[in-house]
């Protein structure tokens, strides 16, 4: 059967991307973009940096659109249903959109605080959406006398910079022993909660949040640690990461669960037994598939630059224009406190960790994360230029360390990352 | 295996005007070496791999090795003191990181918008009054009364030069720009004659310097010497003057063949001409073919740090390696139809402005000086011919330009 009708479910970075690849691909049949926010596509890499402090407005990150995409649009009603025999999406407001093809793209949401009431108080936000940045944006400009970031991993990272760039006191909490342990290991982790200390950041490790407390008005003042120690806040951010939206597909009878919808190298979604189904695929944060440079690991990546990599690559899959495994090399990008880390590859299961060039004491180096005597992944801080030969021999999986003798390099000290070692089932 | 004297034909002056068929043969090996023992990078892919590696150096000068004098306290005592600080305190072009990350840093700090959009105006004016001067010509040379004195003077005025001492800088410039060429290097006289004019130069700027501290204006040179850039530590003098100098000496000797080439170009598409004369917003996409196709810096010299194994052979040790850009611009595997200007060919990833960490400092200065001058040409040349195709080219392959490109002209129109 050919595409007639594409569907794509959701309306960000992926769903746009891929739409865009499927009319430069020649697709010439009729194309309509679902999302549950009321708006266009827009960028979230600055919801977290420039629109926290003031210098991009939240209604100013629109993505451009690069194609003509000649699309049927479903703002503001996200998909509630799939029906795969009857090929059907049905939306949360009960209309029901047939399709050739479907492209799930619907990506993640934060992970809420635990306790839900807690979690409603005022002053609590969590940052996902152009709306949330708008409300956490708009206290931050209140100038709230302590913010309390829970949990550090990029965004907690991220908003904490921010806080500091406004000059407002800051204080992030994190249950590791270090800022981004999961993502960089310990050792690169302490590298970066040294740059938010320096920059006035009060950072608490290996310490829980139990609960968040109000002032009997419904706005939140206290937050209580486990061990009983208090902290005075006014503004809350919780940055627990995500959960991706896959409940929808309830009844769909795919595999899915909170960490994604598992597809398969290509791209398309599988059924409880691992059988494809050819008429759908699906891209970016809440797709989850075996990854042909990491062993055939199953991941769901939250990157930029993969969503828009990944809805490309589906879309082109599901109207004919392409084939294949996905294989790009996983990369994504943060800045904060001035300092840009960029990275290619996955760090997960790392046991080994090479300064390749530079030195952490002046602030610009890579790190390269090696595995079973191969690389895996290169973290470069604020020395970007140096990443792209260090992709190269993470596509290539050369030997770890795969460079000797090069410039600005100093032993070469194999350390551990301090990073969870990976299941070997 | 390919002709292994490739490379020395390519510096051949007989090939200056049309080198790009031997690059064609070059590209045949990717990375080829050739019978001096240098290795010729010249397909794209090859290219952009070098510019990344960290094993590639740019440490490539010959250690200082000033002439003699005969005097035993300047050879015995000054002469090894002073050769070891220009070894210690090269131009950051030849230099790697770290050093090269921190005076690079400080020297994009000085790179302001304000201070870029000002320029830009500025190469404007400049080009007006240039024609205007010109106006009951019938003779136009691009190359002297155009491309040479646009960007030097702008050059002058971004570091805070004094314009009037430009003709001195003229001979100085070009002659410690063959610093680039593989052959000066080899070449014991010419080096001593680079030494010679380096400390001359250097002599000039530390006195520049000195002012610069003593009363600082708004510009560039007074922004290094006066240091705080927040986290770099500021310049030393020995440091601050190689810098400058390469400033210098880069703003005179690059964007003059760019805006040359660019002009040989349009004359040679004459369609191409007429529709910038038409809608002077093609000036950007023009540019940027001109980079690929024909590009001032054709290419660089590196050095390898350890065995490197790329394409089919490894690049020994400490063996020099040619990145051979102007030839990676004319892949048929990265561009298509590599051999036709087209300045409408979409996403061009050209080797032009170079790559990785070395990445033209200069280039948006060198984009709106080359906007300026080919809109106003465009504009104001009444009928424009070429007196001589191919043009007289100056002798250099590795900066690599017209000598004179003379167009015979009806006159110039009023701005």
């Amino acid at each position: 059967m050919t595409c007639d009708h594409l569907v794509i479910v959701g309306a960000s970075l992926a769903g746009l991307r891929g739409a865009e690849a499927a009319r430069q691909a020649g697709f010439a049949g009729r194309l309509t973009l679902i999302g549950d926010e009321p708006h266009r596509p827009y960028d979230r890499p600055p919801l977290s940096k420039q629109v926290l402090t003031g210098s991009v407005a939240p209604a100013a990150t629109a993505l451009p659109n690069l194609v003509p995409l000649a699309a049927e649009w479903h703002l503001g009603s996200g998909a509630a249903a799939l029906d795969r025999g009857e090929r059907v999406v049905t939306l949360q407001d009960g209309r029901r959109i047939a399709y050739d093809r479907l492209l799930i793209a619907t990506g993640a949401r934060p992970r809420p605080w635990p306790d839900a009431a807690q979690g409603r108080l005022a002053g609590v936000h969590t940052l996902r959406g152009r709306e949330d940045a708008a409300a956490l944006r708009a206290a931050l400009a209140e100038k709230p006398a302590r913010v309390l970031v829970i949990g550090g991993g990029f965004i907690g990272c991220e908003v904490a910079a921010a806080c500091r760039d406004l000059g407002l006191p800051v204080t992030l909490v994190e249950t590791g022993p270090t800022v981004l342990a999961g993502v960089l290991g310990t050792y690169l982790g302490a590298v970066v909660g040294a740059l938010h200390e320096a920059r006035g950041v009060d950072l608490i490790f290996d310490a829980k949040v139990e609960a968040l407390e109000d002032d009997g008005t419904g706005r939140v003042v206290r937050a209580r640690l486990a061990d009983g120690r208090a902290i005075e806040t006014d503004c809350v951010v919780v940055a627990l990461g995500a959960v991706r939206n896959t409940e929808w597909l309830t009844g769909s009878g795919l595999a899915f669960d909170e960490g994604g919808v598992d597809c398969d190298p290509e791209g398309y979604v599988v059924d409880a037994e691992g059988r494809p189904d050819k008429a759908i695929a699906a891209a970016g944060d809440v797709a989850r598939f075996p990854h042909p440079l990491y062993d055939g690991r199953r991941v769901a990546l939250e990157h930029w630059g993969h969503a828009a990599a990944q809805g490309a690559h589906a879309a082109r899959l599901l109207t004919g224009h392409g084939a294949g495994p996905y294989d790009e090399v996983p990369a994504f990008w943060s800045s904060q406190g001035g300092v840009t880390i960029k990275s290619v590859g996955l760090t997960e299961g790392a046991d080994s960790l090479v300064i390749a060039q530079g030195d952490p004491k002046t602030g610009r180096f890579l790190a390269l994360y090696g595995r079973a005597g191969r690389c895996i992944a290169a973290v470069s801080f604020d020395s970007v230029r140096w990443l792209p030969a260090y992709a190269e021999m993470v596509a290539v999986r050369a030997p770890f360390p795969p460079i000797r003798g090069g410039v600005d390099q100093g032993r070469l000290s194999e350390m551990a990352p301090g990073l969870a070692q990976r299941d070997e089932t | 295996m390919s002709d292994a004297t490739l490379f020395e034909q390519v510096k051949d002056e007989a090939n200056r005007a049309d080198p790009y068929p031997l690059f064609a043969r070059l590209r045949e090996t990717p990375v080829a070496l050739q019978s001096d023992g240098t290795y010729v990078a010249s397909t794209h892919a090859a290219i952009t791999s070098l510019l990344h590696d960290p094993r590639v150096s740019s440490e490539t000068l010959p250690p200082a090795d000033r002439p003699k004098t005969g005097n035993p306290l300047s050879d015995w005592i000054v002469k090894p003191i002073r050769d070891r600080i220009t070894d210690a305190h090269r131009p950051f072009i030849f230099r790697d990181p770290p050093d090269h990350d921190t005076l690079r840093k400080a020297v994009m700090h000085e790179f302001t918008n304000a201070r870029v959009q000002a320029l830009r105006a500025r190469s404007h004016t400049l080009v007006d009054e240039i024609l205007t001067k010109h106006a009951g010509s019938t003779e136009f040379d691009v190359v002297d009364d155009l491309a040479y004195p646009l960007p030097v003077t702008i050059i002058c005025e971004m570091l805070g030069v004094p314009t009037e001492d430009e003709p001195r800088f003229h001979g100085w410039a070009t002659q410690l720009a063959t610093a680039l060429e593989p052959d000066t290097l080899a070449d014991t006289e010419a080096r001593a004659e680079n030494s010679r004019t380096f400390e001359t130069i250097s002599d000039y700027m530390t006195g520049l310097i000195k002012e610069k501290r003593r009363t600082p204006k708004d510009d560039m040179l007074s922004g290094l010497a006066g240091g705080g850039v927040p986290g770099v530590p500021r310049m030393g003098d020995y440091d601050l003057i190689a810098t400058s100098i390469l400033m210098l000496v880069a703003g005179h000797e690059t964007t003059v063949n760019l805006i040359a080439n660019a002009t040989l170009a349009l004359m040679r598409n004459p369609e191409e001409l007429a529709s910038l004369r038409r809608d002077p917003g093609r000036a950007p996409r023009l540019i940027e073919e001109v980079q690929r196709y024909d590009p001032p810096v054709q290419f660089r010299t590196r050095r390898a740090l350890a065995d490197i194994a790329i394409a089919g052979t490894t690049i020994p040790e400490g063996a020099d390696i040619i990145l051979l850009l102007a030839s990676g611009n004319r892949d048929p595997a990265v561009f298509t139809d590599p051999d036709r200007f087209d300045p409408d060919r979409g996403g061009i990833r050209h080797l032009g402005f170079g790559g990785g960490l070395h990445y033209c400092v200069g280039a948006p200065l060198a984009r709106f000086e080359a906007e300026a001058a080919l809109t106003a040409l465009a504009q104001r040349l009444d009928h424009p011919r070429l007196a001589d195709d191919p043009p007289p080219y100056r002798p250099g392959s590795a900066l690599r330009g017209p000598k004179h490109l003379r167009l015979a002209i009806d006159g110039i129109r009023p701005s």
